[in-house]
C-alpha cells in the first residue's frame, strides 16, 4: 500500500474514533452536554488526535529511515559478496584480494567490480540504483518465474525486460543476492509498518477513547495539540530558511577557498572564463569581481525606482484621497493586476517592444541606444514595481487620521494643500518603507534583467549601454551541466548570499520603520 | 426674559450684534436627514453653546458653520446660514477664506506631526498671513499666548506637537486655530478627551477668547454649558428645541424636553 493509502485508512479509523468518542462522551452524561467539562466535539478531536497522530509520525518516521536502512543492508551484502567472489576467482596464494589495486587490467572481473565499488562512491550509487531495479524486477515475478531463474533456466535481463524494467548492463550474481536481501528487508520493514500502525491506532483509540469521562478536561488537552502543531509548522518554515542560508553560505565559503574575499568584493572586472570539463582550474583561471555586477544591479535598480515612485505615489494619493468609491472598487484591483504578471512576460514586453521602441527613438533623435540597455531593463521593471510602491503607500496613506484631514482643511487648507504639507509627511516612513521594500524586489529581479539588460559586465554610468545584474550572472554562471567543485559555478553561491544580504538588510530596515511608523496612530 | 437672573442683566441687555444666523437649515447624509430645518442666531463675541442627546446633529450643524460637511461626498445642505453679509453656501463663496474666517476646534486633538511651531505657523503660511519670518515668530508666539500655552513650551517650539499631553495639544489646536485671526472658533466637544485639569484650563481659555472671537462650543456636559457659555441651544431629533440665555435654558427650560435633559432623565 502506499503511503498516501496508509494515511487515508489512518485518517479513516481516527474519523471513525472521533465519532465514537464524541457520542461516549454524550452518553456518558446521558445527553446533559453542558455537565461535560468541553463541549462533545472536544472529545471526538481527544479521540482523533490520539489515534491519528502516533500512528501517523510512526509511519512518518519508518519511511524516512527505511531507504538508509535498505541502503546499508545492500551496501553490506555487496561488499561481502564482491570480496568473497573475487577471493574466489583468485588463484591461491594470491589470496589477499586487498593488495589489487584499481585499474588493475589483469584482474579478474569481479575483483575490478569490487574495487570500484569499495574506493568510489559514484559507483556505489550507481549499484545501489541497479540493485533497486532488479528488485523491483523480481517482486513482480511469480513462483513459477522465481525458481527458473533461481535454476539459472532463464537470464536475468530479458526476464526483467518482459516486466517493464530495462536493465544497462547483465547483473552481476552479487547484485542479485543483495536484490533478493532488499526484498527480504523491505517485506519485514513492511510487516513492521502495518504491525506497528495496527497496534498504534488500536492503542491509540483505546486508550483515549477508555479515559473518556465527563471530567475529562478534552478541551485543554486538544489546545495543548494544536498549539504543538502550529509550532511546528512554523518551525519548519524557520528551519527551512536557515538551511538554505547555512547551504549557501557554505557553498559560498568553499568559493572564497579559491578566491579572496578582497578580489570578490571590491574587483571591479568581471571575467570568469569558463575552462574545458575535466582541466584542472586555479583562481587564474578568471576574475570575479562583484562591482560591475552591482553596479549594474543599483543602475537598473534606480531607474526602476524614478520610474516606479512617482507614478506609484501619485497613484496612491489618486487612490487614497480623490478617487470616488466606484472608481476605486475597479482601479485598485486594476492596478494590482500588474503584480500578478509573471516577470517573465515583462522581460517579453522589454525584448519585444520597449528595447527596440527605445533604440529606434534613440537613433531618430540621433543617440545610439543599445536593444539591451540599463533604461530598457530600468523602464519595464519600474512598470512591474508600480503596483508594490502604490498599493502599500495607498494603505499608508489611508491610514493617516481623517483628524489631521479635518484640521488642516478646517484651517482653511486646500486639498492639495493639505495632501502636500500634512498627509504625506505624516505618511512618509511608510512611503519610505514602501520604496525600500521595492527596491528590494528591484535588486532580486531575475527574469526582467535576463532578458532586457544583457549580459555584458560593464562599469558604465551611460543609461544607454548594455549592463548585467548580479541575478543574471547566477543565472548565466549555473546554466548548463555543472559541478558545483569550480569557481565558476561556486561563485553563483557568493553571489547569491550577497545579494541575500542586501534585500534582507533592505527589508529589515523598511518593516522597522513601518513599525515604528504604527506606534504613531494606534 | 433675559434679564430674570441678576449676572446676566448686563450684557442680556444689550442686544448684540447677531454673527451668526442660521435660517431653515437642513442636512441630509445621503437618504437620511439629520437637521430638520435648525434656526439659530449667533450672538458677537459670546460663547454659545450646542447640547443634546448624541446622535442629534450638534456636530452636523456646527459643521454647516464653515461648511466642513463639504468635504463628505454624502452630504447635502440645504438653508441659508449668513455669516455676517454673506450667505456661506453661495456658491461665489471662497471656502478657503471662510474656514479663514470660521476656524474649527476638534473633539479629539489633532495637531500635525510636525514641530509646535510648525503647527501654528501653517494656517498663516497657508493664507500668506505673514510676510517675513519674524512677522511669523510673532504670530505664533502671540497665538500660543493667547491659547495661555507659551510658558509651557516656549524652550521647545521646534519639538513636535503630537508629544505635548492631551490638554497642551487641544490648547496647541486652539492656537493654532487662532494663528489665522478668525472671526469665530467652532470647538467640538474640545475637552472630551482631557482630563478635569485639562479641561479647567480649556474652559478658562474660552472664556478669555470670549473678548476677541465669537465662539459656538459643542459640549455634552451641562456644567461645562453652563460654565463657559452665555447663550445655550437645546438639540433634539435634529431640531432645536429651546434656545436662549444660558442661566435661563438651565434654570427655567421652557420645554419639558430641555426640562428633561438637563436633569438627567435622558440622554
Ligand atoms: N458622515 C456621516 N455619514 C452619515 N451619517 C452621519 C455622518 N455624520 C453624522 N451622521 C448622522 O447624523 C446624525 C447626527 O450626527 P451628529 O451631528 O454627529 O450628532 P451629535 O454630534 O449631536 O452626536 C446621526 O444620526 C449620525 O448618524
Ligand atoms: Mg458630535
Amino acid at each position: 500500500m502506499s503511503p498516501l493509502w496508509l494515511l487515508a485508512v489512518i485518517f479513516i479509523v481516527a474519523l471513525t474514533g472521533a465519532i465514537l468518542g464524541r457520542s461516549r462522551a454524550i452518553g456518558a452524561v446521558d445527553g446533559e452536554v453542558s455537565t461535560l467539562h468541553s463541549r462533545p466535539g472536544y472529545y471526538g478531536s481527544y479521540v482523533f488526535i490520539w489515534t491519528a497522530i502516533p500512528a501517523a509520525l510512526f509511519m512518518a518516521a519508518l519511511l524516512i529511515a527505511q531507504p538508509f536502512f535498505n541502503r546499508s543492508v545492500v551496501h553490506d551484502h555487496l561488499f561481502g559478496a564482491y570480496e568473497s567472489g573475487c577471493q574466489r576467482s583468485l588463484s591461491f596464494g594470491k589470496s589477499n584480494a586487498a593488495i589489487l589495486k584499481a585499474g588493475d587490467e589483469n584482474a579478474p572481473q569481479i575483483c575490478r567490480d569490487w574495487i570500484e565499488f569499495r574506493d568510489l562512491e559514484t559507483r556505489q550509487d550507481l549499484v545501489q540504483g541497479v540493485v533497486r531495479n532488479v528488485a523491483d524486477g523480481l517482486a513482480l515475478l511469480n513462483k513459477d518465474e522465481l525458481t527458473k531463474l533461481r535454476a539459472g533456466l532463464v537470464a536475468i535481463r530479458p526476464m526483467m525486460a518482459q516486466k517493464g524494467i530495462a536493465l544497462a548492463e547483465d547483473v552481476s550474481a552479487p547484485i542479485v543476492s543483495a536484490a533478493y536481501r532488499l526484498n527480504d528487508a523491505r517485506s519485514r520493514a513492511n510487516f513492521l509498518l502495518y504491525g506497528g500502525l495496527g497496534i498504534l491506532l488500536l492503542a491509540g483509540f483505546l486508550g483515549s477513547y477508555l479515559r473518556i469521562r465527563p471530567a475529562l478536561r478534552a478541551r485543554n488537552l486538544v489546545e495543548a495539540n494544536i498549539r504543538i502543531a502550529l509550532i511546528i509548522a512554523s518551525s519548519i518554515a524557520v528551519l527551512t530558511t536557515v538551511g538554505i542560508v547555512l547551504s549557501m553560505l557554505f557553498e559560498a565559503l568553499n568559493f572564497f577557498d579559491h578566491v579572496p574575499l578582497v578580489d570578490f568584493f571590491f574587483g571591479t572586472v568581471w571575467d570568469p572564463r569558463f575552462q574545458s570539463v575535466g582541466r584542472q582550474v586555479s583562481s587564474e583561471g578568471g576574475q570575479f569581481g562583484l562591482l560591475p555586477l552591482l553596479w549594474g544591479t543599483m543602475f537598473i535598480s534606480l531607474v526602476a525606482l524614478l520610474v516606479a515612485v512617482p507614478i506609484g505615489l501619485f497613484a496612491a494619493i489618486y487612490m487614497a484621497e480623490y478617487a470616488t468609491r466606484p472608481i476605486r472598487a475597479v482601479a485598485k484591483p486594476m492596478l494590482e493586476i500588474l503584480a500578478g504578471i509573471p516577470t517573465i512576460v515583462y522581460g517579453f514586453f522589454a525584448l519585444v517592444t520597449v528595447g527596440p521602441f527605445l533604440r529606434d527613438a534613440g537613433a531618430s533623435i540621433g543617440l545610439s541606444i543599445s536593444a539591451n540597455s540599463v533604461l530598457t531593463a530600468g523602464f519595464v521593471m519600474g512598470i512591474m514595481l508600480i503596483p508594490f510602491i502604490s498599493s502599500l503607500s495607498d494603505d499608508i496613506i489611508s491610514a493617516v487620521p481623517q483628524s489631521l484631514r479635518d484640521g488642516s482643511l478646517g484651517l482653511g487648507a486646500t486639498k492639495s494643500e493639505t495632501i502636500k504639507q500634512v498627509i504625506l509627511p505624516a505618511a512618509l516612513p511608510g512611503i519610505v518603507a514602501s520604496i525600500l521594500l521595492a527596491a528590494s524586489r528591484a535588486i532580486g529581479e531575475t527574469m526582467i534583467v535576463v532578458m532586457a539588460a544583457g549580459i555584458a559586465a560593464n562599469l558604465t554610468a551611460n543609461p544607454f549601454e548594455a549592463v548585467t545584474t548580479v541575478t543574471v550572472k547566477i543565472v548565466s554562471q549555473l546554466t548548463g551541466d555543472l559541478e558545483f567543485n569550480s569557481p565558476q559555478t561556486l561563485v553563483a553561491f557568493a553571489l547569491g548570499i550577497t545579494l541575500f544580504f542586501i534585500t534582507l538588510g533592505l527589508n529589515v530596515f523598511a518593516l522597522h520603520i513601518v513599525r515604528k511608523y504604527r506606534e504613531q496612530y494606534d | 426674559m433675559q434679564d430674570m437672573t441678576p449676572i446676566n442683566t448686563a450684557e442680556a441687555s444689550e442686544r448684540r450684534a447677531i454673527k451668526i444666523s442660521a435660517k431653515e437649515v437642513t442636512v441630509h447624509y445621503g437618504a437620511k436627514q439629520a437637521l430638520f430645518g435648525v434656526d439659530l442666531d449667533i450672538e458677537e463675541n459670546q460663547v454659545t453653546s450646542l447640547i443634546g442627546p448624541s446622535g442629534c446633529g450638534k456636530s452636523t450643524f456646527l459643521r454647516c458653520l464653515n461648511r466642513m460637511n463639504d468635504t463628505i461626498d454624502i452630504c447635502s445642505v440645504g438653508g441659508q446660514i449668513r455669516l455676517g453679509d454673506i450667505n456661506i453656501y453661495d456658491p461665489k463663496v471662497d471656502v478657503v477664506e471662510l474656514r479663514a474666517r470660521v476656524g474649527m476646534v476638534f473633539q479629539k486633538p489633532n495637531p500635525f506631526p510636525k514641530s509646535i511651531f510648525e503647527n501654528i505657523a501653517y494656517g498663516p503660511r497657508i493664507h500668506g498671513l505673514c510676510r517675513d519670518k519674524s512677522d511669523m515668530e510673532e504670530v505664533v508666539v502671540s497665538s500660543l499666548q493667547k491659547a495661555g500655552l507659551f510658558d509651557e513650551v516656549k524652550d521647545r517650539l521646534d519639538e513636535p506637537g503630537t508629544g505635548l499631553s492631551g490638554g497642551q495639544q487641544q490648547r496647541l489646536c486652539i492656537a493654532r486655530a487662532i494663528a489665522v485671526s478668525p472671526e469665530v472658533i467652532l470647538m467640538d466637544e474640545p475637552c472630551s478627551a482631557l482630563d478635569p485639569i485639562a479641561t479647567a484650563k480649556v474652559e478658562e481659555l474660552i472664556d478669555e477668547l470670549r473678548e476677541n472671537y465669537t465662539i459656538v462650543i459643542v459640549t455634552h456636559s451641562m456644567q461645562q454649558a453652563a460654565r463657559v457659555s452665555q447663550r445655550t441651544a437645546f438639540f433634539h431629533l435634529g431640531n432645536i428645541v429651546e434656545e436662549g440665555p444660558t442661566e435661563q435654558i438651565f434654570t427655567m427650560p421652557k420645554d419639558q424636553r430641555t426640562q428633561d435633559y438637563i436633569t438627567g432623565r435622558f440622554g
